[in-house]
């Protein structure tokens, strides 16, 4: 019955859609407020009957109501409850559900929060985002059911894949969808400034906190899946540069481009047409992640059984989308007026770079992603594209972003002074070469490019800090008056800082763990010792044990470091019930310095276990910086000028307040 | 500087940086492709030994041979031609016999592969794609496990 009912509401939610894609759209083109007001209320209700049914959803996978297929096919009576919920959307059915959903919560917000935004303009961006979701919800009632009855019900489910079943990753994919269906406010924006040709500095003060939101959520997603790979998958990397996780860091690095271009747009007017093209291209990289990740046309690593029957409907769905608005946008481009001027060395100047790098290395990705995909369907011939080839595009352009990052927050709108610029980040640029000369001399010989790197993520570091030094006027008032500027300075200067301070401290993680990294894979038996980056790993044998849906064989090693005990480690192996299935946990030991990290391999006919034994220094920054910047993201977004609903309020503040 | 100069120095650089882009998209092309194949293309496609490759089809049944050590021997066939390939490392959890498989390195002079990756993957039934194809090509049935109708957004 409750199933039904979620079936029933997700049939209104498209009627609802239907009505809110048409009316406000009509209203706004004839000038009815009453018609246009209508997309208000559509929006959520449309969000309410949507939330009904994931509940509906939910209570069929908590309840464990094998009468439902999706729940047969994605659940087990013995798994633990918040794996029953994940369970939701670790499934095709449910993530389309989970994604509508988000939809449909990104709609009633501008409904509920976009008060004072002009009416059309609320209404076209109210009807553009209720096609997005009914091409979705038309997709889902006709492809992908998750309410499905089957009959007769089985006696129990086939349980979810176990390597789904881990804390990070049961909220990875909220985040991440978060992320990439947040980008279709900017794509809603874009469209309707498109339909009414006119878009000014208030259309960027309006889209940039939900461009801000998004972009928050997908940092954090993509971190998530990225620290669940490195202990999950036991092979310790973080990052494999698979189709898979591309497709979530193009709409990442789109969006990221965004963000600083509609910064400009905001306080320069300038650079309309492109912004709008990015937020268009960014919200298409969304879907096409979608598809490429669900097509399963990509080998990918992290590919879990796909269906390409469904993955073309949404390949569909992205091309009218995406054609539709780039050919309104060929259309109506030429009608947006010019905005402000601004010399090539100026803050504009360092957005436009951040800018064009940014989308040049986004394309890069891009071009290696689909590059198997053309030539198999020109020449047959099968390839793959690894890791060697992003590392040698997507590096040398991410150096010069690092390089020129520090300068662009401390130019001066229109016309920057660069020597000025430079003699400010003077401190900063030598900090940065001090520390990494101390830290290769002690580190000893590594790659050449290493050191460079490390320069960089702390020159950008110490950068961000410069930054907001000098906004604070550090040296030239008094203390006093300097603590005052400290704590008075907008939340949105600390936003950027702490962004770009995060930034800078992945770097150094990254490089960290890319160069002095320390592998062995060793075959040890009981009571047998191996050493890995000074650390001795006494191997005292494997016990099995039973958990809520597995048995678990866990490993025992005892640590030392000079022969004073650090820690045990617990690496383990286990098998699931249902389905069937082996996983590896592996056994990590946090230091400062980096992780002592133990994954299992199999038992050998002599009795001996192989075994991967790593050592990775500052590998915990790579997630740390993520960290960081989403809470950069947040304290930017409570700036009161930035606040959703507040942007007329900051506008009409006097011009006499001083402007700093 | 006038509105068009200014302009032409955006775009200008902007052509820079993309054909900077463009030649090391071209240089990395050349450098770091993988061809993927499968154990009868290396005979009919007369792959040289050392090159660089992904192999890829079913792990034989009954092949599988772990040495002293850390070494694992193993067969990968596509029915119509079989290759030996030893691995050293920790095979991936569900690494199993009479399942597909793609692995990464060298062929040795003597035509067995020395691969240094055997890819993983996260589902018992996930196909890689091109082993999929390639088996089909050849006329190798797959079971019904092959293509099941259910994924996830990861």
């Amino acid at each position: 019955m409750i199933a039904e009912i979620g079936h029933f509401t997700l049939i209104l939610a498209l009627a609802v859609a239907l009505a809110q894609m048409t009316v406000p759209m009509w209203g706004a083109h004839i000038r009815d407020a009453r018609l246009m007001s209508f997309g208000d209320s559509a929006a959520v209700a449309q969000f309410g009957l949507l939330i009904i049914s994931f509940l509906a959803l939910t209570h069929a996978f908590v309840t464990s109501d094998f009468s439902v297929l999706n729940v047969v096919q994605n659940s087990h009576s013995e798994k633990p409850l918040i794996y029953r919920i994940s369970g939701v959307w670790g499934n095709h059915e449910g993530s389309m559900l989970l994604w509508v959903l988000i939809l449909g919560l990104f709609g009633s917000a501008v409904a509920v929060f976009g008060r004072n935004l002009p009416a059309t303009l609320r209404a076209n961006v109210l009807g553009v985002q209720a096609s997005i979701a009914v091409a979705f919800l038309l997709f889902m009632l006709f492809t992908s059911n998750p309410f499905e009855r089957v009959d007769p019900a089985p006696f129990d489910g086939q349980g979810l894949n176990p390597i789904l079943q881990d804390p990070a990753l049961a909220f990875h994919p909220p985040f991440l969808y978060a992320g990439y269906v947040g980008f279709s406010m900017a794509f809603s924006f874009a469209v309707a400034a498109l339909i009414e040709g006119r878009i000014d500095a208030a259309w960027a003060r309006w889209v940039r906190p939900w461009t801000l939101a998004a972009w928050m959520c997908l940092t954090l997603g993509i971190a998530m899946g990225s620290w669940w790979a490195y202990y999950e998958l036991g092979w310790g990397g973080w990052w494999f540069w698979d189709p898979v996780e591309n497709a979530s860091f193009m709409p990442w690095l789109a969006g990221t481009a965004l963000l600083h271009s509609a910064l400009v747009m905001e306080k320069r007017e300038a650079l309309k047409v492109w912004t709008i093209l990015l937020a268009i291209l960014t919200f298409s990289l969304s879907l096409m992640g979608a598809f490429l990740v669900r097509s399963g046309v990509l080998t990918s690593v992290h590919a879990f059984a796909v269906d390409p029957d469904r993955g073309i409907v949404i390949l569909g769905i992205m091309m009218f989308f995406t054609g539709g608005a780039l050919a309104l946008f060929a259309w109506r481009a030429g009608t947006l007026r010019q905005g402000g001027l601004f010399a090539p060395l100026s803050r504009e100047g360092g957005l436009v770079l951040n800018n064009v790098l940014l989308s040049v290395a986004c394309a890069t990705v891009l071009v290696g992603t689909l590059y198997p995909l053309a030539l198999e369907g020109v020449t047959g011939e099968k390839i793959s594209v690894g890791p060697p080839f992003f590392n040698m595009t997507f590096i040398p352009l991410m150096l010069p972003l690092l390089l020129a990052m520090p300068f662009g927050p401390l130019m001066a709108w229109k016309r920057g002074d660069l020597r000025g610029v430079a003699q400010r980040l003077a401190f900063a640029a030598g900090f940065a070469v001090l520390f990494t000369v101390i830290v290769a001399a002690m580190t000893g010989p590594g790659p050449w490019l290493a050191p460079i790197c490390a320069a960089l993520g702390l020159f950008v570091l110490f950068g961000a800090i410069t930054d907001l030094l000098s906004r604070a006027r550090f040296g030239d008032v008094s203390r006093g008056e300097f603590l005052r500027r400290v704590v008075s300075l907008p939340r949105s200067a600390y936003g950027t800082a702490l962004a770009h301070a995060g930034i800078g401290i992945m770097v150094l993680g990254i490089v960290g763990t890319s160069a002095y990294q320390s592998e062995k894979i060793v075959a040890l038996k009981p009571g047998e010792t191996a050493e890995v980056a000074g650390y001795q790993l006494l191997f005292k044998g494997i016990q099995p044990t039973k958990g809520p849906n597995y048995s678990e064989q866990i490993a025992t090693f005892e640590v030392t470091r000079d022969g004073a005990a650090v820690t045990t480690l617990l690496p383990s192996k286990r098998l699931y019930n249902a389905p069937p299935q082996p996983t590896t946990e592996a056994g990590i030991y946090a230091a400062w310095t980096g992780d002592l990290y133990v994954a299992l391999g199999d038992e050998q006919p002599s009795g001996a276990v192989s075994m991967r034994l790593y050592f990775h220094p500052l590998v915990r920054l790579i997630w740390l910086g993520a960290v960081i910047m989403f809470v950069g993201g947040a304290i930017s977004l409570s700036d009161r000028r930035l606040r959703v609903g507040a942007p007329q309020r900051a506008r009409s503040r006097p011009a006499a307040v001083p402007a700093e | 500087m006038t509105r068009k100069q200014r302009r032409g120095i955006l775009i200008g650089s902007g052509v820079v940086i993309l054909s900077i882009a463009a030649v090391l998209v071209m240089f990395a092309f050349r450098e770091s492709i993988v061809f993927f194949h499968t154990p009868s293309d290396i005979a009919e496609k007369k792959v040289e030994a050392g090159k660089r490759f992904r192999l890829g089809g079913l792990v034989a049944d009954g092949s599988v041979k772990r040495a002293q050590g850390t070494t694992v021997q193993f067969a990968v066939t596509d029915t119509l031609a079989t290759v030996n390939v030893s691995y050293t490392g920790i095979l991936p959890d569900l690494f199993r016999e009479g399942q597909g498989v793609v692995t990464e390195g060298k062929l040795e002079p003597d035509g067995s592969f020395i691969a240094d990756t055997v890819l993983a993957k996260h589902d018992e039934n996930y196909m890689p794609p091109e082993v999929a194809k390639s088996l089909e090509e050849k006329g190798v049935k797959l079971g019904p496990g092959a293509q099941h109708k259910s994924g996830t957004g990861y």
